[in-house]
């Protein structure tokens, strides 16, 4: 560890906290359907959009409905992905001339996109044609990540009101979330990125001579519009193969660094949104609280582990760090944050290999997903997942001192518990069950591509990131089989809705509520004994899920690495 | 319920157009004219001939020219399509080894790397960067001592002094940015084109 990969950690969370307040207000003031000041150039747009769309501003809606809405859109999003990866062949935007993607790779890539996970199981650059890069990629990005927003602001509007049988109306969150906030960030964001050298063009593939004579074919494409906002809507999706280790998706450490602001802006933002919305900024700011202390304690696991290396390594006299899987331009510093930032948000974007990670660099990774990946989270499902833990958090609480919870002037009761548990188990039930599962099948077994406990972690890692929503990999396991085609659609797929579902009758329920001024006997929600309680109970709940799978992976691989056992 | 199907339909797909063609096609056509080096894929060109990208690395096997990473990219085998055969710095598949720390093939392809480059060199340790390959499998760069570690071979192969290709990496490398973002490092073509350059003076 270097003293200037720690100035570089340190200046990327002051500016993300820096962010926290000015977007956090900005969005407040967008989901309260105020004016800002964007709003001459972009009211007409929506206003349209609500006539032929047939949607009426005033009217708001239930949580069933609003669920049911939120549903049919995906149902939607997923036709139109699948249609067009099927069809690519046919239509226009094919320089490449990529043929049809089969069945099972695109109904897993659609299912990846519509619930804003962004498992790649193709190769971008070597399967999909710019058409469905744009029109089926491109604008899933947007909509998945509208929607998770849409989602934790319709859960706030739960803990906020007081006796309402609303929460707010979908179509209005959706496009007031896409043409406010997503859009406009993304117009100056794609510049800054060309400017850095990611490529923006429609042109076929470039052909060039090397120096030494050889022929190299250089992908390009319509890249920096999509990677604007793979990262702000916390996608992950890469246009190429290595994703963000690859030079045209992040071709310099400024690019790089702008990219992992980008990755934690809104999430974090969403913890102020939250706060301005229960009437005290504070209550956010806690939340925000929890996640940092999780957050810098995953940083600096996996950069010494990074920056120590392995046995391997220091036996053959190479010293500085791990680099194998990695980027000079960015090195162990860089690389490290990124992996920490990309799994406790959704995103899955990587900058460098988490297969080729030291046993405990990898783990971090697969620990914060693991914990429901609520460290800022995927915009809004990492704050919707938060607040299920914090309900949890009171809970506990509660019955510590023998009262009847409450958080923000709700009273927690039986139902709400239910449904934060519900969420909250949902989660190991795939990842661990369908790793048993495929660990005991030979063809599943096959598709390693590391032997020993690497082999268990690269499937465990697998199915995690697939149910968390995440999206990166352990990238030397071969998914694109029949077996993790199908069962990694079917976690993304539960790990999704399961979560929103009970999130939203969670909403429902609390908006009902008559909403009660603390007490004396209220447990303060803004101190540090607030953050301790939740941190604890998030580490307690997710260490006794997940620990003993940790057990048979990471963990003795990092013991055979000292011993430099080789497999 | 039903009242939900229309703007589930609608809305969709006015904000799939608006998202998915008018901005990535509208992005495309201003980038094209505020950036349209950048936008194009940095192209270098020489003789008007394309010899590659500023920001994508390309295979160097010759003792004459100053070698990138090992790349751990590959494409179809021509004779069965199922399998993959390496193919070094292939920008249209990129990818990394993903070998992890406990594999044996990365140990001895480790191993068979540093024993290579100790003969070449034995005055100086093996820089990890020359050894190990990228994420990408098209990592341009390699740090300062990467470059330094090759000087012998090629001054050798040129019949330069080592001292001039010595100032010539200390004028190609790249510091961090503002001195704290990023790591110190030479990209490999831009060091070798000015090799070129200088041998045709």
């Amino acid at each position: 560890m270097t003293v200037i990969g720690w100035i570089q950690i340190f200046l990327y969370c002051a500016i993300v906290i820096a962010l926290v307040k000015p977007l956090g207000g900005y969005m407040t003031r967008v989901f309260n359907g105020e004016r800002t000041f964007l709003s001459p150039l972009l009211r007409p747009v929506e206003a349209g959009i609500y006539w032929i769309g047939g949607v009426d501003e005033k009217r708001e809606q239930h949580w069933l409905t609003y669920t049911v809405a939120m549903l049919l859109f995906h149902v939607g999003g997923f036709v139109i992905i699948y249609a067009l990866m099927r069809l690519q062949a046919l239509l226009p935007f094919n320089p490449a001339g990529q043929s049809a993607v089969a069945e099972d790779l695109s109904f897993n890539t659609a299912i990846s996109f519509i619930t804003n996970t962004n498992w790649q199981n193709y190769g971008g650059e070597s399967t999909l044609s710019y058409l469905v890069q744009m029109l089926g990629l491109t604008h899933q990005n947007f909509l998945s990540a509208a929607t998770g927003i849409a989602l934790a602001v319709a859960l706030i509007r739960g803990f906020s009101r007081s006796s309402m049988r609303t929460i707010g109306n979908f179509w209005i969150d959706a496009t007031r979330c896409t043409l406010y906030v997503l859009l406009p960030i993304c117009v100056v964001y794609t510049l800054f990125l060309v400017w850095q050298g990611i490529p923006q063009t429609l042109g076929a593939y470039v052909d060039a001579t090397t120096l030494e004579g050889a022929n190299q074919t250089i992908a390009v494409g319509p890249v920096a519009s999509q990677i604007a906002i793979k990262m702000l809507g916390t996608n992950g999706g890469g246009f190429f193969n290595a994703n963000a280790a690859h030079p045209f998706e992040n071709p310099t450490a400024l690019s790089n660094f702008v990219q992992m602001i980008s990755i934690f802006a809104l999430g974090a933002a969403l913890t102020n949104v939250f706060g301005r919305m229960v009437g005290n900024q504070k209550q956010g700011w806690a939340i925000l609280a929890v996640m940092g202390v999780l957050f810098i304690a995953g940083v600096a696991v996996a950069y010494w582990a990074e920056a120590n290396g392995t046995t391997m390594l220091s036996s053959l006299g190479l010293t500085g760090g791990n680099m194998e899987g990695k980027e000079v331009r960015f090195g162990i510093a860089a690389s490290s944050l990124f992996a920490v930032i990309t799994t406790a948000a959704s995103c899955g974007a990587v900058n460098a290999m988490h297969d080729s990670f030291t046993a405990l660099g990898g783990m971090i990774p697969l620990i914060n997903m693991q914990l429901g990946e609520i460290i800022i989270g995927g915009v809004g499902a990492g704050l919707y997942g938060m607040l299920l833990f914090v309900v949890l958090a009171i809970f506990v609480a509660g019955l510590m001192v023998g009262r009847t919870p409450e958080y923000v002037g709700k009273k927690i009761e039986a139902r709400e518990v239910k449904m934060a548990m519900l969420a909250i188990l949902v989660l190991p039930l795939m990842y661990l069950g369908w790793t048993a599962v495929a660990v005991v099948l030979p063809s599943a077994v096959a598709s390693m591509a590391n032997s020993g406990p690497h082999g268990f972690t690269e499937v465990l890692y697998a199915f995690t990131s697939a149910t968390g929503n995440n999206g990166s990999a352990f990238g030397g396991l071969t998914g694109n089989t029949f077996f993790y085609n199908l069962t990694l659609a079917s976690s993304m797929f539960v790990g999704r809705f399961f979560m929103i579902v009970p999130a939203m009758a969670l909403a429902g329920s609390l908006a009902g509520k008559k909403s009660i001024p603390p007490s004396a006997g209220t447990l303060p929600t803004t101190g540090g004994l607030f953050v301790g309680l939740v941190v604890g109970v998030i580490l307690i709940i997710g260490g006794l899920t997940f620990f003993p799978a940790l057990a048979l992976g990471p963990i003795v691989e990092h013991l055979a690495m000292n011993a430099n056992t080789l497999f | 319920m039903l009242r939900e199907i229309r703007p589930a339909i609608i809305v969709l797909l006015v904000l799939t157009l608006i998202t998915g063609l008018a901005y990535p096609l509208a992005m495309t056509a201003i980038a094209g004219v505020i950036f349209p080096k950048q936008a194009a894929g940095s192209l270098i060109e020489r003789d008007g001939k394309v010899v590659g990208s500023a920001l994508i690395g390309q295979e160097f096997k010759g003792d004459g020219y100053f070698h990138g990473r090992p790349s751990a990219t590959v494409a179809p085998d021509p004779n069965d399509s199922t399998k993959t055969v390496p193919a070094p710095y292939n920008a249209a598949n990129s990818g990394g080894s993903n070998l992890g720390p406990t594999s044996k093939a990365l140990s001895d392809r480790l191993k068979e790397d540093v024993d290579r480059l100790k003969a070449e060199n034995p005055s100086q340790p093996v820089p990890i960067d020359l050894v190990t390959t990228s994420g990408s499998g098209l990592d341009p760069d390699i740090s300062p001592e990467a470059a330094m570690f090759q000087v012998p071979r090629v001054a050798k192969a040129r019949n330069v002094p080592e001292d001039r290709l010595r100032a010539l990496i200390a004028e190609k490398t790249a510091g961090r940015l503002a001195g704290i973002l990023g790591e110190p490092r030479v990209n490999v073509l831009a060091l070798n084109l000015a090799l070129d350059l200088a041998a045709s003076k």
